[in-house]
This record gives C-alpha cells, structure tokens and sequence, in this order.
C-alpha cells in the first residue's frame, strides 16, 4: 500500500488541520463547494469534517455519476433489457438507482431482464463477442474519467465490425456543471448558496487538464484548486484555498500535480472527439436542462448508437416530491434538511440518487456521518 | 444347475464420470453413489447403520448443560477457492455457528443438491475435504441426504449442515450481552475469505496469494472461555457482511453502541490492496476463521492472552468498547484521527461468498 498510505496519514493530517486552524480567519467564514463525489466519499468516510475549523464549510457539489442520471434515462435502460431483450451492461453504481414505476436496474433484473455488472467498458464489449446472437447494450455513464473508455470500446467495435453492440451514451460534461451551479440564481442573486471556492476534480482533471477551469477563476472570481481524491489531498486543497481568500487571490492552483497537468490527455481527449459530440441539451437530476452539458455518439459511429439502433425516445419523468435531492445536488440543501433522509429514504431503499452511491452526499451521510448530533458516552476503564 | 451370480456394479468412473438424474432417484445408483462417495468419506457407526435417521446416545449431559443447534446452507462461487473449497466451507461454517454459542459440537448432519452433469472428481475432491475437516474438528457427520437436480437448475452442488453441540452449565453467551464499557477483541487479521474467493471469480481473476482463512474455531472458543469463565459476553463469527456488519447486529440486540479504533483492526497488506483496487472496504468483506468477541472489561486481558496463545488467534487484537447509545450506532476514530459511522453493509457487495 506505499504511494496510498502515505496519502492518509494521520499525523500529517493533523499538521494540516493545526495549519488551518491558524489560518482561517475566526471573523468570516468559508465555504467551499468540493464538485466530485470522489471528494464527498473521502471527506465522510476520513472524518474530515472532525478536523476542519467551525468556520469552514464544506459544500456538497453534484459530480457522482449516478446521482445526476434523470429517471428517463434508467427508464430507457431497463426498457432495453425488458422490451428489446437486449443484455444491457452497466456500473454496479447504476443498478440500484430508482426509476419509474417502483422498478431500478436490479429490480428489472430480478423480473427476468438480462443485466449483468462490469467493471469497464472492455468487459462489456467481450460479453459482445461472447454472445454474438444477442443484442448487447453498454449503458454509459460518468464524467470525462470514464468517457475515454467507452470511446475505446465503441471505436474497438468498429474496427472489429462487432454487429451486436452499442452504448446508450449518458456521459456528461464537467465545465458546463459549474458553469451552471454558478449562473444559478440562488449562487448569484439569493446567496443563499455562499460559494468561496472549489475543490476542483481529480481523476476528471487527469483527462481534461486544468486550463477548462481557468475562465471561471476569473469570470466568476472563485478559486479553483484541483484535489486528489486521498484525505490528505483533499486537506491540503482546503487549506491552498482559505490561503487564495484571505489573500485576495482567485486563481487555479493544482494539488493533484502527480496526476493532473494543463493539458491533460491529450491522446483520451482526441479519442474522444473523434467517437463523441455535444449534446444541445440534456437532462440532469437536480439541475434540470443543460445546454452543451452531455455527449452523443457522432452519426459516423451510428450503428454503436443505441438511441438511434433502437429506436428511443427520452422522456422525462419528475422526482419524487417528497425527495430533496434536486436541491442537494445544486448545494442549496444539506441531507438532513430532506424529510424523508434517513426514514423513508435509506441506501436499502434509495428515493432519490443522491442515496444510491456512497459517493452520493446523501449516502455519504447516512453511512459515515450521521452520529453526529448524537454525543458517544464511553466509560472510564 | 447354474451357481446364482455374485451381484456386480462398475464402480463409480471418478475421472471422467459425472452426476446423472439417476443418482437422485433412490435407486441403486443411488445407493451406490452414498457408498462409495459419502460413506467412504465420512465412515463412522451411524452413518453404516444405513438407517434414514442416526440413532445415536447423547453423551451424559450435566445438570443445566443445553444443547445447540445451528444450520447453514453454502453455495459458493466458485466451489474451489485458495485455502479450501465448499466442502471443508461447509464443516467450518456450522462447527463455527454452534461454537458462538460458547457451545462444544457434537455431531453433523449435511444435505447435498447436486447438478445434473457435476464431475464425480470434483464431487469426491469436495466430501473427501468434508470429511478430512470434520475429522480435524472431531466432529462425525452422522447423516445425509442426497438429492439431483436438472442440469441448469443448480450451480454443481449446494450444500447444507446442521450442526448439534453442548453448552456446559454456566456458560451464558448471546448476542443480547454487550454492556456499557464490555471490551471488543478480534481473533485476528479481516477480509481475506472474501477476497480469496473474488480473486477466482471469472469477471474479475487476479492474481494474489491471499488464502481463505477457513477454520473451525471451536478449540479457540474452548480456550477463551477457559482463560476467564464468565468473563465472555459475546461471540460471534463475521461472515458474511463483514466485521461491521457483525458488530451492527450485536450493537441492535444489546441495545448498546460501539466505538473501534481503525488502526487496531488488523488487515493484511495484500487484502488491503485487493480492497483499494476492487474499490471494497474489508470491514464489509466476509470471514470464515475468525471471531470478535466481547468480554468485561477486568477479563479482556486473560482473554485476550488466551486467543494469542492459540493458533487461530495469533493476530489477536483489542479493537474497541461498548458505549451507550441510543441509536446503537458502532462508531469508528479513522487512522486519519476523524470519526465516522461503521453502518450496515447495505446492498449486495459481494454475492454467494459462502
């Protein structure tokens, strides 16, 4: 576990925390946005939140893949799986994510739908070639980090001249999801959402480099710094980022330099471009329609394209009334402030996605964090 | 006249014969498929009766000695796996499920649900480490059942045991028991049954040296309640779900909560790899050697000592405390020195592990 520990260590950790401590201004405070759900799962099951000063707030953003997927999306999964009989292949994350009609991928399983779990693309893409009298559908999910895989396997397939396979592309856009928190009324009007600062993405960073965030840095006057996904990462960025505030400064800085550059992959990004192109619009859960928010496969690479193979339509279908996790994923509401978290809304029984990933804030919550109002009494052996 | 001739039956074809539906029907195959796989495996005096029950004698029984009675079905996937397979699986499992009750096992029943089409070699390698295990355990299994599904309709063989054993008078251990300021051990390192096991699953097949820790952990049992009678509030083993999830069900029946201290839970290096690469966390991944035990607090070293004194309890460590809480949540301080809830494992992270 060298080059893993060394990024979790409690000593360090607590220098960093002193550090803070010292440095965070007691007259005002800070809160900062952390976008990935890598981030939301480090700082619940670390307890970062026990080593930050009272003043500095941590801000759950909507970077989990499976927490943004709209409901109409699972919908065309599973009628993938139930109506056209196709094996649909998909991240054990999106599984469990409720859809219409009290059904998830799961539970379609259950009710005869062939769907099995992969871990990557490849995989999915070798159950292709394994079966080749089947329909075999990838559905596709995730930001820029899992984007480069399934253009892999798409232009794999097309080379190959597999006749079985596509992707039902749900891959979404990082740069067009900030813009969009930023431009939102309750950041810019209400303040109701008081945004300092992000704690920019990791594995994402590695793929796109950190020029994308440059604009905002200044067109907004927020910092940027970019984190790896270990605790320690995720401190030091909080701490580069009260240091930018209380000097002043509105800049990208890059925490995650042994991973992350300016450029990023430029190979993964040509790979890219070459499979995929904008979306003009797509649905989001909590954020609603966003314009050149999400990518489609190009017309040269149809075939691989399971809306247009068979057919589907996007229907969009709203949330469950009672579920808050429209609001959580903008940062205008915590977890504890939905009625049904932690009742009628459990990781055994998700309502909304913000429950389903434990990179879900909902679910980071629920699992590592929600003894907090409750004192532990330990005796005195 | 003609002599009458000797009855004659082909002996079993162990390399390259396989179960057929005629092996379940209760007919002659049947019985020669007991015969030669089971019988010649597990031989002891109540299986040879060849009666559809084991009559047997209980051993004289103390005044306030109680019996125990424990059942588990295996279907793990897939049957072999480094450091054992389903049959000695099998044997550990329930000898491990009578022993949390402080109890010490007596006798073993097992059923089998066998696949049309499963390899004989495959059927035989399984018992015959069935057997090897339950004579290290000295535990006899005194009757069966056999019974063929169609092909497709099983996943080549499950396998249920019943276990029955002998709580000693005195001895008071359930998972209702935990009290405020109770001591939590565990028998040593986490994680490394489940991992043994993924490691061999076709989706994913890594290479790794990490072993089942699959034992029968009925004379460490023995040991420990020796060390300090009375002072052993709590055994459990942690299967499936983990070292968390054991710790949540005792957490509910004593209505109590629990604080553990993560650097004290020993996990090998090369299960915490596994884990790191697999995205699992080996408090949630299942075990088939070790036992977390709670004990009052002014026993917890003689126990503690005990378990270190035995070989399955070498690694043993002090993990946390029992504390009031009304939620009965188990608390961890992380190695990072925050705090975290250690919840239940919630879904299916690993399916069909034993």
């Amino acid at each position: 576990m060298k080059y893993i520990d060394e990024f979790r260590d409690g000593d360090i950790a607590r220098k960093i925390a002193d550090r803070l401590a010292q440095e965070a201004r007691p007259e005002r405070a800070y809160s900062f946005m952390e976008f990935c759900g890598g981030h939301t799962h480090a700082i619940s099951r670390y307890g970062i939140a026990d080593l930050l000063p009272a003043n500095v707030r941590m801000v759950h953003g909507p970077g989990c893949p499976v927490c943004v997927l709209p409901i109409g999306r699972i919908d065309m999964a599973i009628a993938l799986a139930l109506e056209h009989g196709a094996i649909v292949c998909t991240y054990g994350d999106t599984l469990r994510v409720p859809a219409s009609g009290g059904l998830s991928l799961i539970k379609a399983k259950a009710r005869g739908g062939d769907i099995r779990m992969v871990y990557s693309a490849a995989d999915a893409l070798e159950i292709a070639r394994q079966n080749p009298a089947r329909e075999v559908v990838f559905f596709a999910i995730g930001f820029e980090t899992t984007t480069p895989p399934t253009a892999l396997a798409v232009r794999d397939a097309h080379r190959a001249g597999l006749a079985n396979f596509s992707v039902l592309c749900c891959h979404v856009l990082t740069p067009a999801a900030i813009t969009h928190i930023l431009e939102s009324p309750e950041v810019r009007q209400y303040g109701t959402v008081p945004l300092d600062g992000f704690v920019g993405p990791a594995h994402v960073s590695i793929v796109i480099g950190f020029a994308p965030y440059v604009q905002f840095a200044i067109d907004y006057q927020k910092p940027v710094v970019i984190a790896g996904f270990e605790p320690l990462d995720v401190m030091q960025a909080i701490l580069m980022l009260v240091r930018q505030i209380n000097e002043g400064r509105a800049e990208v800085e890059n925490e995650f330099s042994r991973a992350v550059t300016r450029e990023g992959n430029r190979n993964a990004q040509a790979l890219v471009a070459e499979i995929f192109e904008r979306r003009e619009t797509f649905e989001w859960r909590g954020l609603g329609e966003v314009a050149s928010s999400a990518l489609k496969i190009r017309p040269a690479y149809a075939p691989f394209d399971a809306e247009r193979r068979f057919n589907l339509a996007y229907r969009p279908v709203a949330d469950n009334k009672a579920c808050e996790c429209g609001a959580i994923l903008r940062g205008v509401k915590k977890p504890t402030d939905c009625k049904i978290f932690g009742t009628v809304c459990t990781p055994e029984n998700p309502v909304g996605s913000c429950m389903v990933s434990s990179e879900g804030a909902c679910a980071a919550h629920y699992s590592y964090g929600r003894f907090r109002d409750i004192p532990v009494v330990v005796e005195a052996a | 006249m003609k002599p009458v001739k000797k009855d004659y039956i082909r002996p079993l074809d162990f390399k390259h014969g396989r179960i057929d539906m005629g092996h379940g029907a209760g007919g002659r195959s049947s019985a020669q498929l007991i015969e030669e796989v089971f019988l010649a495996a597990f031989d002891n005096d109540c299986l040879r009766q060849g009666n559809d029950g084991a009559v047997f004698a209980p051993p004289p029984l103390p005044p306030g000695a109680r019996l125990v009675m424990a059942t588990d079905g295996h279907v793990v996937s897939p049957l072999f796996f480094p450091g054992g397979d389903v049959g000695c699986l099998s044997v550990h499992g329930t000898v491990n499920d009578v022993a949390m009750s402080g109890a010490t096992p007596l006798y073993l029943t097992a059923s089998f649900i066998l696949e049309e089409g499963f390899a004989l070699a495959d059927l035989k390698r399984i018992v015959d480490s069935m057997a090897q295990a339950a004579r290290e355990a000295g535990v006899p299994v005194i009757t069966g059942d056999t019974k063929v599904v169609e092909r497709g309709k099983g996943d080549g063989v499950f396998i249920s045991t019943t276990g029955l054993g002998v709580v000693a008078p005195g001895v008071d251990i359930a998972g209702s028991n935990a009290r405020l300021g109770d001591v939590i051990l565990l028998s040593g390192t986490i994680g490394e049954h489940g991992v043994a096991v993924l490691s061999q699953r076709e989706s994913l097949e890594f290479e790794t040296t990490i072993e089942s820790d699959t034992a029968a952990l009925h004379t460490l049992v023995a040991a420990m309640l020796q060390a300090a009678p009375g002072g052993v509030r709590v055994l459990r083993d942690p299967t499936r779900g983990g070292l968390a999830t054991t710790l949540n069900e005792i957490a509910r029946q004593s209505r109590a909560g629990m604080l553990l201290d993560e650097a004290a839970i020993p996990v090998l290096p090369q299960v915490d790899a596994a884990c790191e690469l697999l995205g699992l966390d080996p408090l949630y991944i299942a075990n088939e050697g070790k036992l977390i035990a709670v004990c009052a607090p002014e026993a917890a070293e003689a126990v503690l000592a005990a378990m270190r004194d035995h070989p399955l309890g070498q690694a043993a460590a002090r993990i946390g405390v029992v504390t009031e809480d009304a939620h009965h949540f188990v608390q961890m301080t992380t190695r990072f020195g925050g705090r975290r809830v250690v919840d239940w494992l919630s879904g299916e992270q690993l399916p069909r592990i034993c």
